[in-house]
């Protein structure tokens, strides 16, 4: 079969970077001037391509944080300790740089308004990078499907958007969002504490009969886990998306 | 070329001496771990080293045999066709040598076997005359499953995916029969010096 | 090395069909286990990808890139 070179949505295209800003210790927004984006799904991912002077190259992936509504083009990035990529675009990227990418990309992942709901998310770390995507498409198209996102991160500090989340959630009954913090926690916590495990699962996550579309990301290992334990409670796999990461990924 | 990435260089890179770095490789001080699939878990009791196929006889040792064979401990650079070359890597295990030592055979190819189905193609030649071990130990400690413990093959002229991690044994075979990554397009023989990384280099 | 998932071959599979590929299904030679293309195995040795059946662990998928030229073999998984 001749290779397929299509033009437009998948070659590499130049955004200019307008700000990169903290998130976290660990992980930061790059904010993104790309004007030959033609639009994205929420949940969809970008390939970042590095190149350096002696035309070394680099490649990684990145979940798209903003929504399709949004002005600008926002990824998250998680620092790893190891890294060679992240790095680079957590510490040295800067204001004015150019970023090589190319996208959107997927559609196994994703969540549009006809999808409906109710909606189960559950994210490990940066596993919430699509999440929040997604929950500002469902906030700009007006929908009202019922929606829970299920958080696991090391220490309240390090959730991501929770500035952002809290009050959008506080704002709106159909919208459940829980963190378990699974090192640290504040005095007087009330929230959940450990690792996910069934038991958080069947407590907290909408029931099989609720026929919820369920999305999984983070880690494989935790969406391995978290997938098992739901299918174990009776989910149907048909309705559970994962998407995993991993040090070559977001 | 693509666009300059202002102020990226990779990974940061030893100063070395750069008569030790073939063409196109950067030295690194981590061991990435790269598989084309899960780490196996044979358990030693299971476990054994086969030289098969054209052979008169073929010759197998289970794990305690295996480690009761004369080893060689040496250090030696070794060379990833994913361009990282680390240096100075210390190994303990049998040479190809002793393994081929009584083994009767008139052909002039192997082709290394692991668990988990990998394979891989090498010249009789390139794993004989001290060019090739099965390794058991990295840096004076077992191996770890994830660097291909139990035992892995080990020849650090040829780029490392040469050596098989998990490694099985070895099938002589009168033909160069292209193993997993060559079947792609990798190369047969693969010299970091002649900077053989695909077929046709 | 843990594995992905298809969404880490979503790009090149793209790139090399001109469509959306994740979602395609296919079923695995060895198996016969039908499966999301997002829900194969894949490991990013770096040589290429491998994408394994997520029931049988058989390679079903493998893309490699040869001097620049994309490479897919698919011979392990028939498209449905």
């Amino acid at each position: 079969m001749a290779r397929a070179a299509l033009p437009g949505r998948l070659t590499w295209q130049l955004a200019t970077v307008v700000e990169v800003a903290a998130e976290t210790a660990q992980t930061s927004s790059l904010v993104l001037d790309a004007p030959k984006w033609g639009g994205h799904h929420a949940g969809q991912h970008v390939d970042v391509r590095l190149t350096a002077e002696d035309g070394y190259e680099a490649q990684r992936s990145y979940s798209i944080a903003s929504a399709p509504e949004d002005r600008q083009l926002v990824l998250t990035v998680e620092r790893l300790e190891d890294g060679e990529v992240s790095p680079y675009l957590v510490g040295e990227l800067r204001a004015g740089d150019e970023l090589e990418l190319r996208g959107p990309i997927g559609g196994y992942f994703i969540w549009r308004q006809a999808d409906g709901g109710p909606v189960q998310m559950i994210a490990g770390g940066s596993g919430i990078v699509p999440f929040r995507s997604m929950l500002r498409h469902r906030a700009a198209v007006g929908s009202s499907a019922a929606v829970r996102l299920l958080c696991s991160a090391r220490s309240l500090e390090d959730v991501i958007y929770r500035e952002e989340l809290e009050p959008l959630a506080a704002g709106d009954e159909a919208f459940d969002l829980r963190f378990t913090l699974t090192r640290e926690w504040p005095e007087g916590w009330t929230g959940h504490r450990g690792r996910i495990d069934q038991a958080l699962l069947e407590q907290v996550a909408f029931k099989p009969a609720d026929q919820p579309l369920t999305y999984i990301c983070g880690p494989s290992g935790f969406v391995e886990a978290a997938a098992g334990w739901l299918v174990a409670g009776g989910h149907d796999p048909r309705h559970i998306r994962t998407e995993r990461f991993g040090p070559s990924g977001a | 070329m693509s666009p300059i990435s202002r102020g990226f260089s990779g990974r940061r890179r030893a100063e070395v001496d750069p008569s030790r770095v073939p063409p196109g490789q950067y030295v690194t001080r981590d061991f990435p771990v790269l598989s084309a699939g899960p780490t196996p878990h044979t358990q030693l009791d299971a476990w054994s080293f086969t030289i098969q196929g054209a052979v008169a006889e073929p010759v197998s040792w289970p794990w305690k045999e295996f480690l009761e064979l004369p080893s060689e401990t040496f250090t030696t650079d070794i060379h990833c066709v994913t361009k990282w070359s680390k240096l100075d890597t210390s190994w303990k295990g049998v040479s190809v040598d002793t393994l081929l030592t009584g083994v009767d055979t008139s052909v002039g190819y192997v082709t290394a076997f692991s668990d988990g189905g990998y394979t891989t193609n090498l010249a009789l030649e390139d794993v004989t005359g001290g060019k090739a071990w099965v390794a058991y130990e990295f840096a004076g400690e077992r191996l770890e499953p994830e660097h291909g413990g139990p035992a892995r093959l080990l020849v650090p002229h040829l780029y490392f995916w040469k050596s098989a991690k998990w490694v099985r044994g070895l099938t002589l075979t009168p033909d160069d029969e292209p193993g997993f990554w060559e079947g792609y397009g990798y190369h047969n023989h693969g010299d970091p010096w002649r900077e053989q990384r695909y077929q046709g280099d | 090395m843990e594995a992905l998932d298809g969404n880490a071959i979503a790009g090149p599979l793209m790139e090399y069909f001109g469509s959306e590929m994740t979602t395609a299904s296919g079923a695995c030679r060895h198996c016969a286990t039908v499966s999301e293309i997002a829900e194969l195995a894949v490991y990013m040795p770096g040589l290429g990808a491998v994408a394994r059946c997520p029931t049988c662990g058989k390679v079903v998928m493998v893309l490699v890139t040869i001097r620049e030229e994309l490479r897919v073999d698919l011979t392990g998984f028939a498209l449905t």
